[in-house]
C-alpha cells in the first residue's frame, strides 16, 4: 500500500517504554524523524506512552499524544487526526507490530492511511520465519539447512545429511524447552529424544547450527529510486549464538577481507531489493571463519538498535535519512548534513574503531543469570572510538562507570590456574575479564580462541593490552612508554595502578612530557572532505581538529549507559540543558558515552564529545576547550547526568574547574549523610534517626540505637542501587559485608525504617526563590524505592497541613544548601501524632534533576 | 621497536614514525585511500605505480596476505604508509602478513604516523611528491626530493604494462563465446576474471601493439584497461584507441576513459586529490540511478573540453567531474570508475554484461 505522493501529515508510533531491547535509541530515532518530517514540509504526528523523550516535546512533533500504544487507542488517534501517511519503522518492534495491527484490523485502509517506507507484507515477509526463509531461497541468498522430523529415524538420517553440530528445535514449545545443540552422536541421541518427548505433537526442526560462526551486521538503506547503499558493517566479537544485543561489537568490521565484505554487502543489496524496503533496515549473517559460507540470519526491516549504534559509529544519520525516503525523498537529494557538501547517497569511510559494550544490569541484580545467549539481557550500551582496537576497546570499558574496574579487574572467585578449562570462559558478561586474567597468566590467545570461537585476531589485539599491563609493572616510566600505554588506551588511573604511581601523578607527568589527547572528527569521509561537524574523539596522535571555541561556552555532562535508576530520563535532561545554552547564546559542548541517545546526536549540541565520562576524559576536555590561547574558562553543568555528572562535582572542582548551578558544595552537603544530618538539624527539619557508617560494628550499634527495621543503603550511589530494608543483626551483618565489597569509599547509610506514604517534590531554584511544580505522592508504601513505585500527581491523600510542611521544608532546603538549578526532595509523612510529634520528615534530598524532572515538564 | 622512519612531503612537512617492509628509500606521489578492506588488492594495483599510498583506515594487515587477492603479478606501489601495521593477521586464507609480503619485493613500508593529519594535508594541499626514508634526514631527503622527476612526467603505463601479448588462463577450458582483446595500460586481474566469467576469451596485449596488430587478433570487443599516470603523456595510445574506434566494439575503464575522451579530442586535468576509495557515487543520466563505486584515478576527462561523438554519460555526485562517456554512434562506452571493484563494491560488474550486450548487438 505504499504509493509515492507525498503525504501531508504522517503519523509516528513511538516504542513506549524503556524494556530490554528497546531503549534510548527510539528516542533518537523518532526525534530524527519528527525533525525530518518538519523539514519537509509534512505535520507529525507522535504517539508514545514515554513522557521522557525528546520525542514528546512539543517543539519536536507538531502534534503529540501521550497515550497508550495500543490499537484502539491509535485507531481513535487515526480517527481525530485523519493522517494520510504511517511511518511504523521508527518505535522499534512496538511500533512495527502495532502497523501490522492496524493494518489487519482494517484500520488503515478505512482511513485510507498509506503506510511509508516498509510495507506490510515487508513487514511480514521479514518476521515470519517461515516466509522470509522462502523470500531468501527464492532470491538465491543461503539460509542455514534445515527439516522438519517426527522419529528418532528421520532425525538421524536429517542430521547425518546436514552434518554435526545441529540445532533441534522443538515446534510448539516455550522458549525451546527440550532442544539444543548436538556437537556428537551421542548428544544427539539425548537431544533429539528430548525435544520430540517435549514437543506435544512429536515433532523437531533439525537445523545446521552455526554456533561459533563470525556474525557480521550491515546497515542498508534504500530509496523509492531502487538507490542502494550500505551504511556500514559491524562484527560482532563475540560469535553466533549470542544476542547481538549482549555482544560486544567493533565497526567496521576487522577480521573480513575485501572479498567477504563485499559478498555481504552485495548480499545485503539484495535483500533489501527483495524486500522491498524504502528507508532502513538491518540484515545479520553468520560467516564461516574457515570458508566463504555464510547464512543469512534476520532482518530488521525498521530502523534499530544497531541502526543509532551505526549512525553514531559513522555520524551517518540513518533516521532522518529513511524518515526522509519515506516521505519521497531520494538519496541524492538528501543532503550528508555532516559534511555539508556531499549527499546521503555515498557510504561512509571511517578511519577510526568503533567498540560498542552493552551494560548489563548484573550489578543490581547479582544474583541474576549471568550466562549470555539468544535473549538480551543487557539494558543499555556504551560506545567509544579510538585509533586503536585496544584503545576503543579500554575507552569503553571506562565508559561503562564500573567505578574502578578496569580490565586489570579479576574476581576472587575464579579459578585462575594453568590449565585453561577451568577458566569461566562461558559468555557470560564478564567474559572480557576473564579472557585478561587468561592471557594474564600466558594462556596462549588460539586456546582462548578454541574454547570461545572469539577470532584469535581480536585475541591477540588482547594480548597487546597485557603486554603492557607486564611492561608497565616491569619497567619505570618513560616517555615512549608512557605515549605507547596512553596509545593502548590505559586510563592515568591503571597506569598508576601498574607503575605504583597516583593517577593524578600519572597525569602529572603526561602534561611534562607533553602527552595529551589530541581530537579528531567523525566526519564520515575519512578526511577525504572538509566537513563541517561538530562531533569529536579523543586518541592520542598528533594533530588536533577540535581548536577551542573563542565564544562563551560550556560544557554539559552526559550520564553515559543506560541502567536501572539511570534511564533517558537524563538524557532527556542534558539535551534540554544544550538547548537552553545555545538559547542564551553560549556554545554548547555535549559529553557522553551513549551511542542509543538524542544528546550524542550530531546537531543537539554545537560541539559533541564522544567520550568515556570519568575523570581523566572530562579533566582532558575542558583542558582542552579551555586551550593553551587563553579562550577562557569552559564551565561544566554536572546537574543533569544524573548520578554519573555528579560523582564528576567534586573532581572537577577539586581541579579547579568551575561549575554552573549548584556548587560541588551544596552537592556534598546534600550526598554526604553525616554532614546532612548536621544540616537538617541546624535548619529544624527532621529526618529519620540514622547514621553513615563504614564497618559492621558501627553499623550493629547504629541499628541498636534506632532500632529494626532499618533502611540500609551506600551513600553517593545512583537510584538505591542495594537498598534494603533489614529487620535484624544477622541480615544487617550479611549486608555489611557485601556492601564493603563494593569498596566506592563511602559510607553506608542506616535509617530508622519510617513506614508512611512517601511524597516527592522536584523544585527549580535560583538562589533566591524557589519554584516548585507540584507534589507526587507515591501509591507504594515507603521503603520501595520510588523508581520503583506508583506515583500519582497532584497527591491525593495530603492535607493542607501536610502540603504546606512539604512547601516549607523545601523551600528552606532550597535557599539553605544554595541550589542554583533543580533538586529533588522525598518525604515519608506518617499519621499526624496526637502529641504533635513531627510527622513529616525528609528522607532524601539531591540537588539534582531527578528522574521525575521530565515527567513534570510533560 | 622497529627502525625509525619518516615521510617526507614536497612542501617540507614531516611525518616521523617506523620502517616496515624492507627499510629502503622509496619517492613517489603521496595518496590517500579511503576504502576500509582491501589493502592487498590496493597494493598490486597497477594504477599506483610511481604512488606512495595511505589508506586512511587505520589498521592495515588484519587479514593478511592470501593467494587470491592480488591484481597483477607484483606490489605495484612505491611505498606504503600505515597508522598500525598489523603482523599478527588471523585469516584461513592467509599466508604471510603485510610486512613480509612487503619486505619479499622489497618495498618500503611506515607505521606509526598520524594517517589522518598527512590526509587532512594532502586534502587542502593537493597531492604531491614525498619519500619515506630511513636513512636521510629530513634537510637531505627533501634536497633529494627536489631532484626526483615529477610524477606527472613519467609514462608508467610503460613501465607496468606487459611486455608481449598472451591469453589469460589459457589451459582452463571455458566454453568461450566472444574474443576480447585487452589493452593493457595497468590491467587489473579482476576485469579479465569478469570477463572469463562472461564467457569470453581475453588476449592482453601491450600498451606499445599497434591497432592493426589489436585488429589482426580478430576480437569481437577490446578493453581499455586503467592505468596509471598522466593521459597528456600516452599519445601513442591515444593514437591507438582512436584507430580502432568504430572497428570494434570497445569498452575503457579510468584510463581508458581518458584514452577514449583523448582520442576523440577532448583534455584531461590532474585533479587536487583525486579520487581512491570504494564509496563514490556517481549518477547515471540516463537512468538517474546512483550508482556507488570503486575509484582509483588522479586525472579525470574536462567535460567542456568534449568534441562531437561523444558525451558525458555520468558524473561524480560529490565534485560533479565526468565519470563515463560514450559514443552516440559508435559501439563504445567507458567509465572513469572500476567496474571490475577489487578492492570495492560489486555494485558494477553489469557493466561488462553491457559490454557483453554491445558486442552481441554488433554481431547480429
Amino acid at each position: 500500500m505504499t504509493t509515492h505522493a507525498k503525504p501531508s501529515k504522517v503519523l509516528i508510533i513511538g516504542s513506549g517504554p524503556i524494556i530490554i531491547g528497546q531503549a534510548a535509541e527510539f528516542d533518537y530515532a523518532g526525534t530524527q524523524a519528527c525533525k525530518a518530517m518538519r523539514e519537509e514540509g509534512v505535520i507529525s504526528v507522535l504517539v508514545n506512552s514515554n513522557p521522557a523523550t525528546i520525542m514528546t516535546d512539543e517543539d519536536i512533533a507538531d502534534i503529540v499524544y501521550v497515550e497508550p500504544l495500543t490499537v484502539e487507542v491509535l485507531t481513535r488517534i487515526i480517527e481525530r487526526e485523519h493522517p494520510d501517511g504511517l511511518l511504523p519503522t521508527l518505535g522499534g518492534q512496538t511500533g512495527l507490530n502495532l502497523a501490522v495491527d492496524l493494518a489487519d484490523a482494517g484500520v488503515l485502509d478505512k482511513y485510507r492511511v498509506c503506510v511509508l517506507g516498509t510495507p506490510i507484507q515487508t513487514i511480514r515477509n521479514a518476521e515470519d520465519r517461515e516466509l522470509f526463509k522462502r523470500l531468501l531461497i527464492k532470491i538465491g541468498e543461503p539460509v542455514p539447512r534445515s527439516e522438519t522430523v517426527n522419529t528418532m529415524e528421520e532425525g538421524r538420517r536429517v542430521a547425518r545429511g546436514i552434518g554435526l553440530p545441529v540445532v533441534i528445535r522443538p515446534a510448539y514449545t516455550l522458549g525451546g524447552t527440550g532442544g539444543g545443540f548436538a556437537t556428537n552422536w551421542e548428544e544427539l541421541e539425548v537431544v533429539l529424544n528430548s525435544g520430540l518427548t517435549a514437543s506435544p505433537i512429536h515433532q523437531v526442526l533439525v537445523e545446521e547450527s552455526v554456533a561459533g560462526w563470525k556474525e557480521i551486521e550491515y546497515e542498508v538503506m534504500r530509496d523509492g529510486a531502487d538507490n542502494c547503499i550500505t551504511v556500514c558493517n559491524m562484527e560482532n566479537i563475540d560469535p553466533m549464538g549470542i544476542h547481538t544485543g549482549d555482544s560486544i561489537v567493533v565497526a567496521p568490521s576487522q577480521t573480513l577481507t575485501n572479498k567477504e565484505y563485499q559478498m555481504l554487502r552485495t548480499a545485503s543489496l539484495k535483500i533489501i531489493r527483495a524486500l522491498g524496503i524504502e528507508g532502513g533496515c538491518n540484515v545479520q549473517y553468520a560467516l564461516d571463519p574457515k570458508s566463504e559460507c555464510y547464512y543469512v540470519i534476520e532482518v530488521n526491516p525498521r530502523v534499530s538498535r544497531s541502526s543509532a549504534l551505526a549512525s553514531k559509529a559513522t555520524g551517518y544519520p540513518i533516521a532522518r535519512v529513511a524518515s526522509k525516503i519515506a516521505v519521497g525523498k531520494r538519496l541524492d537529494e538528501i543532503p550528508n548534513a555532516v559534511t555539508g557538501k556531499t549527499m546521503a547517497a555515498f557510504e561512509p569511510a571511517l578511519d577510526y574503531v568503533v567498540v560498542k559494550i552493552p551494560r548489563w544490569p548484573f550489578d543490581k541484580f547479582a544474583s541474576g543469570d549471568r550466562l549470555l545467549g539468544t535473549q538480551m539481557k543487557a539494558t543499555g550500551e556504551v560506545m567509544a572510538i579510538g585509533r586503536t582496537f585496544e584503545a576503543a576497546l579500554q575507552k569503553a570499558v571506562r565508559s561503562l562507570e564500573f567505578g574502578k574496574k578496569s580490565l586489570l579487574w579479576e574476581d576472587r572467585k575464579w579459578t585462575l590456574g594453568a590449565d585453561i578449562n577451568t577458566y569461566p570462559l562461558e559468555p557470560t558478561d564478564l567474559r572480557l575479564w576473564v579472557i585478561m586474567a587468561a592471557l594474564r597468566r600466558n594462556m596462549m590467545p588460539e586456546k582462548i580462541a578454541e574454547r570461545t570461537h572469539i577470532d584469535p585476531w581480536f585475541l591477540t589485539k588482547m594480548q597487546n593490552i597485557v603486554d603492557m599491563e607486564k611492561k608497565l609493572l616491569a619497567q619505570s616510566l618513560t616517555p615512549d612508554l608512557l605515549r605507547e600505554a596512553k596509545r593502548l588506551g590505559f586510563s592515568d588511573e591503571m597506569i598508576g595502578t601498574l607503575a605504583d604511581q597516583l593517577a593524578e601523578q600519572v597525569r602529572q607527568l603526561r602534561h611534562e612530557w607533553n602527552i595529551r589527547p589530541v581530537y579528531k572528527m567523525v566526519d564520515t569521509c575519512a578526511a577525504e572532505f572538509d566537513a563541517a561537524t561538530p562531533y569529536f574523539y579523543s586518541t592520542y596522535e598528533y594533530e588536533n581538529e577540535a581548536e577551542s571555541f573563542k565564544k562563551q561556552k560550556a560544557v554539559v555532562i552526559g550520564s553515559g549507559p543506560i541502567r536501572i535508576g539511570q534511564g533517558i530520563e537524563f538524557d532527556y535532561c542534558s539535551v534540554h540543558s544544550s538547548m537552553a545554552l545555545r538559547e542564551l547564546g553560549y556554545q554548547s559542548i555535549m559529553v557522553n558515552s551513549n551511542p542509543e541517545t538524542v544528546s550524542t546526536d550530531f546537531d543537539t549540541s554545537d560541539r559533541l564529545y564522544f567520550e568515556a565520562l570519568d575523570e581523566e576524559s572530562v579533566r582532558d576536555i575542558l583542558e582542552n576547550e579551555n586551550g593553551q590561547n587563553g579562550n577562557g574558562q569552559a564551565p561544566s553543568i554536572v546537574q543533569f547526568g544524573g548520578q554519573t555528572a555528579i560523582n564528576l562535582a567534586d573532581p572537577l572542582a577539586r581541579s579547579g574547574m568551575s561549575i554552573l548551578g549548584s556548587s560541588a558544595e551544596s552537592i556534598d552537603l546534600s550526598e554526604d549523610r553525616r554532614r546532612f544530618e548536621g544540616f537538617l538539624s541546624r535548619l529544624g527539619i527532621p529526618q529519620p534517626p540514622g547514621a553513615g557508617v563504614t564497618n559492621v560494628e558501627e553499623a550493629l550499634n547504629v541499628a541498636k540505637t534506632i532500632g529494626y527495621p532499618v533502611l540500609v543503603r551506600p551513600s553517593y550511589v545512583l537510584g538505591g542501587r542495594a537498598m534494603e530494608i533489614v529487620y535484624n543483626a544477622s541480615e544487617l551483618v550479611h549486608y555489611m559485608n557485601a556492601a564493603v565489597e563494593l569498596n566506592t569509599g563511602h559510607p553506608i547509610l542506616i535509617d530508622k525504617y519510617l513506614q508512611g506514604k512517601e511524597a516527592e517534590v522536584d523544585a527549580i531554584c535560583d538562589g533566591e526563590t524557589v519554584l516548585i511544580p507540584g507534589i507526587m505522592e507515591q501509591i507504594e508504601r515507603a521503603g520501595v524505592h520510588s523508581g520503583d513505585s506508583m506515583a500519582v500527581y497532584p497527591g491525593l491523600n495530603l492535607t493542607t497541613a501536610e502540603t504546606d510542611t512539604i512547601i516549607d521544608y523545601t523551600v528552606r532546603i532550597g535557599l539553605a544548601l544554595k541550589v542554583k538549578g533543580l533538586m529533588n526532595v522525598q518525604f515519608v509523612v506518617l499519621p499526624e501524632h496526637p502529641t504533635g510529634e513531627a510527622s513529616i520528615y525528609v528522607l532524601e534530598v539531591n540537588s539534582r534533576a531527578s528522574r521525575p524532572a521530565c515527567r513534570w515538564s510533560k | 621497536m622497529n627502525k625509525r622512519a619518516r615521510l617526507i612531503l614536497a612542501d617540507g612537512s614531516v611525518y616521523e614514525g617506523f620502517s616496515f617492509g624492507t627499510e629502503a628509500d622509496a619517492f613517489g606521489e603521496v595518496v590517500f585511500n579511503t576504502s576500509m578492506t582491501g589493502y592487498q588488492e590496493m597494493l598490486t594495483d597497477p594504477s599506483y605505480a610511481g604512488q606512495i599510498v595511505v589508506p586512511t583506515y587505520p589498521l592495515i594487515g588484519n587479514y593478511g596476505i592470501n593467494e587470491q587477492d592480488t591484481e597483477s603479478a607484483r606490489i605495484q606501489v612505491r611505498g606504503f604508509v600505515v597508522r598500525e601495521e598489523c603482523l599478527e593477521p588471523n585469516h584461513y586464507l592467509s599466508g604471510k602478513n603485510i610486512h613480509e609480503y612487503l619486505a619479499d619485493s622489497n618495498i618500503p613500508g611506515l607505521y606509526g604516523v598520524d594517517t589522518r593529519a598527512i590526509t587532512r594535508k594532502l586534502r587542502s594541499a593537493g597531492v604531491m611528491m614525498g619519500v619515506i626514508t630511513s636513512n636521510m634526514a629530513p634537510e637531505q631527503a627533501l634536497a633529494e626530493l627536489k631532484k626526483q622527476p615529477d610524477y606527472g612526467s613519467i609514462d608508467f603505463v610503460r613501465e607496468v604494462s606487459t611486455k608481449k601479448s598472451y591469453e589469460w588462463e589459457k589451459d582452463r577450458t571455458i566454453e568461450a563465446q566472444y574474443h576480447i582483446v585487452a589493452y593493457d595500460c595497468g590491467l587489473k586481474y579482476n576485469i579479465l576474471r569478469l570477463l572469463q566469467a562472461r564467457e569470453c576469451r581475453v588476449t592482453v596485449v601491450s600498451c606499445m601493439t599497434s591497432a592493426e596488430e589489436i585488429l589482426r587478433f580478430d576480437p569481437d570487443g577490446i578493453l581499455l584497461s586503467p592505468g596509471p599516470g598522466d593521459p597528456e603523456l600516452l599519445d601513442y595510445a591515444v593514437d591507438t584507441v582512436r584507430k580502432l574506434a568504430g572497428k570494434k566494439p570497445i569498452m575503457g575503464i579510468c584510463l581508458g576513459n581518458q584514452l577514449i575522451g583523448r582520442a576523440f579530442g577532448a583534455k584531461t586535468f590532474k585533479l587536487k586529490f583525486g579520487h581512491r576509495g570504494s564509496n563514490h557515487p556517481v549518477r547515471e543520466f540516463a537512468t538517474g540511478r546512483v550508482h556507488i563505486t570503486a575509484q582509483n584515478h588522479g586525472y579525470a576527462v574536462d567535460p567542456d573540453t568534449l568534441k562531437d561523438g561523444l558525451e558525458v554519460t555520468h558524473i561524480n555526485l560529490n565534485d560533479g567531474t565526468v565519470e563515463g562517456l560514450k559514443h552516440k554512434e559508435l559501439p563504445i562506452f567507458c567509465i572513469q570508475y572500476h567496474s571490475e571493484d577489487s578492492p570495492g563494491p560489486m555494485d558494477n560488474r553489469y557493466l561488462f554484461d553491457r559490454f557483453i550486450e554491445m558486442i552481441r548487438g554488433e554481431k547480429s
